[in-house]
C-alpha cells in the first residue's frame, strides 16, 4: 500500500511500473528538435476529420491505441483509464475513447492532466485496485485557439509571453508490476494564485503552483534537486521557467542546471515562432511519453521529477477579470524500482 | 510560497519581455501605409474610368474588404498580419478579416447558431460602440445646433 509520507505525497511501496508508452503529434510539433522521438507525427493535422474537436479526439484514440498495442494488452485487461483535455466538458477524451469500453474517470487539470493521470493510475497500480491502469491527455492547437482565443485565421498579434498550444498526446499504461520505468512517489499539487491575470501570460500564472509542488516533495522525501538527473516541468516557457528558479532560490533551493520544461523542449522557440514556448495538456503528455520514458528505460536518465502544471481558468472566468488560479502535480519516476 | 502578491507581480513584470516596438511600430506603419496606398492607387482607377468620387471611393472600400476576404480565407490575411500587427488591423482590411475569419471557424457549428451566431464575435463591439459614439455625437452636435 503507498505511504502517506504528508498532507499530499505519496510514497509508492509496491513496484508500479511504466509498461508501454506512446506519444503522437501534429507536424508543427514534428519539426521541432523532439521530432524524431514521437511515435507518430500527423502531417495533416485535421488527422482526416472534419471538426478540430474530432481531430483531438482522434490524437487521444491514436495514443492509446499504440500504448495497448505496446504493452501487448487488451482493452479488457485495462481496469481504469485516467483521461483529461483541455476542451468543455473534456470531449476530447469522452468522445475520443468512447470505445473502448474500459472503467473511464474523466479529469481536468488543464496542462498538469498528465501528472494528474499519472499519479492516480499509479496510486491505483500500486494499491493493486488495477493491475493495469492508463494515463492519458491530448490538446489540440486549433481546438484550444477556437475556445480560449480568437479564430485561427483572425489576424490578432500575439504577445511575446504568450505561448503556443501543442496538438499533440501522450498516453501511458501503468503496471501493478514489471520492468520499469518505475512511478516511486507522487504529490498532489495544492492551487496557487498569485494574482496574475493576463491570459497571455500563462506561465507567470503556473511557477508559484510549481515551485510550490517541487518544494513540497524535496521536503516530504529529504532529497535535494541535485539527487535527480532531471526535474522536468510541464509547460512553463521561458517567462514561467525563470519565475520557478527565482522562486525557488528565494527558498534556498536551486534548481539551476537540474530543470528543464517540456514547452521548451519541445519546440525550437527562434525558428518556430512560438513566442515563449510550448503549452497545452499534449505538450507535457507527448514529451513524457516521447522523451522522457523512452530515456528512462534506455538508462539515459535514472531518475527524474515530471511536474506538469496547469492554468484553471475559463474564457468567462477571463472575460470576469478573475485572477488564474494554477496546479502543479509531480510523479517521481526512476530507471529501477 | 514566501512572497506576496505583489513582490510576485514585481518579478512578473521583470521576466516578461515586451514587444520590440521598434521593430513592430515601423512594420505597422509600413504595412498600414501601403493598404492606404493601394487604396488611394484604386481610387485613381476608378476616377481615370469615369466614376464620381463619391462612388469611387464606395468601390474603394468594396475592393479593399473583398480584397481581405478572400485573402483571409485563402490563410494568407493573418501572415500578412503577423508581420504587419496594427497596420492590418486598423484599416478596413482588419475589420473584414475579424468577420470572415470567425464565419470560416465556427462554421462546423452550422449555419445558425455557429456561422450566423459567431459572425460578430470580434467585430460586434466595434459595430455596437462605433453606433452608439456616432448617435452620442449627433445629438451632442444637434444640441450645439440649437443655440447658434
Amino acid at each position: 500500500m503507498s505511504e502517506k509520507l504528508s498532507h499530499s505525497t505519496y510514497r509508492m511501496t509496491g513496484r508500479p511500473s511504466l509498461r508501454s508508452f506512446a506519444a503522437v503529434v501534429g507536424k508543427k510539433e514534428g519539426e521541432g528538435p523532439l521530432g524524431p522521438c514521437f511515435d507518430q507525427v500527423f502531417e495533416d493535422t485535421t488527422l482526416g476529420m472534419e471538426t478540430w474537436e474530432k481531430a483531438e479526439s482522434q490524437l487521444q484514440k491514436e495514443a492509446v491505441s499504440l500504448a495497448l498495442k505496446k504493452a501487448e494488452l487488451l482493452n479488457s485487461q485495462i481496469d481504469v483509464l485516467f483521461a483529461g483535455d483541455l476542451l468543455n466538458q473534456c470531449i476530447g477524451s469522452s468522445f475520443g475513447l468512447r470505445e473502448l469500453n474500459i472503467p473511464f474517470v474523466g479529469l481536468y487539470g488543464a496542462c498538469s492532466t498528465m501528472a494528474e493521470s499519472l499519479a492516480l493510475a499509479s496510486l491505483f497500480a500500486d494499491n493493486r485496485l488495477a493491475d493495469h491502469a492508463m494515463a492519458v491527455t491530448s490538446s489540440h492547437f486549433a481546438s484550444a485557439e477556437r475556445q480560449f482565443r480568437f479564430p485561427l485565421e483572425y489576424g490578432g498579434v500575439r504577445t511575446p509571453t504568450a505561448q503556443w498550444t501543442v496538438t499533440g498526446s501522450g498516453a501511458a499504461v501503468v503496471s501493478a508490476d514489471g520492468e520499469g520505468p518505475y512511478v516511486r512517489g507522487v504529490t498532489l499539487g495544492r492551487i496557487q494564485d498569485m494574482g496574475i491575470n493576463d491570459i497571455n501570460n500563462m506561465g507567470a500564472a503556473m511557477a508559484p503552483a510549481a515551485a510550490s509542488t517541487i518544494k513540497q516533495y524535496l521536503m516530504d522525501t529529504g532529497t535535494r534537486p541535485q539527487d535527480y538527473d532531471g526535474i522536468y516541468t510541464g509547460d512553463l516557457g521561458m517567462v514561467g521557467s525563470e519565475l520557478l528558479l527565482q522562486l525557488l532560490s528565494r527558498e534556498d533551493v536551486n534548481l539551476e542546471g537540474v530543470h528543464q520544461d517540456c514547452g521548451l523542449l519541445i519546440f525550437d522557440r527562434e525558428r518556430q515562432d512560438v513566442h515563449a514556448g510550448g503549452s497545452g495538456c499534449g505538450c507535457s503528455g507527448s514529451v513524457l511519453c516521447g522523451h522522457i520514458l523512452p530515456r528512462l528505460r534506455e538508462g539515459s536518465l535514472k531518475n527524474v521529477l515530471f511536474i506538469a502544471t496547469g492554468a484553471l481558468m475559463s474564457p468567462t472566468s477571463m472575460q470576469q477579470g478573475e485572477t488564474i488560479p494554477s496546479i502543479a502535480h509531480l510523479v517521481h519516476l526512476s530507471r529501477e524500482p | 510560497m514566501n512572497i506576496s502578491k505583489q513582490e510576485y507581480g514585481e518579478l512578473t513584470k521583470k521576466a516578461s519581455p515586451n514587444s520590440k516596438s521598434y521593430i513592430t511600430i515601423p512594420s505597422a506603419f509600413l504595412v498600414g501605409g501601403l493598404i492606404c496606398v493601394i487604396g488611394q492607387l484604386l481610387f485613381a482607377l476608378y476616377r481615370r474610368m469615369g466614376m464620381i468620387p463619391m462612388d469611387a471611393s464606395t468601390l474603394v472600400s468594396i475592393t479593399l474588404v473583398a480584397a481581405s476576404a478572400v485573402l483571409t480565407g485563402l490563410n494568407v490575411y493573418d501572415n500578412i498580419a503577423k508581420f504587419g500587427g496594427a497596420g492590418t488591423l486598423v484599416p478596413i482590411t482588419g475589420f473584414a478579416n475579424a468577420v470572415v475569419s470567425p464565419a470560416l471557424e465556427f462554421k462546423s457549428e452550422g449555419f445558425v447558431l455557429g456561422l450566423g451566431a459567431k459572425l460578430f464575435i470580434i467585430a460586434g463591439p466595434v459595430i455596437v460602440y462605433g453606433v452608439s459614439a456616432s448617435i452620442l455625437y449627433g445629438a451632442i452636435l444637434f444640441c450645439i445646433r440649437l443655440f447658434q
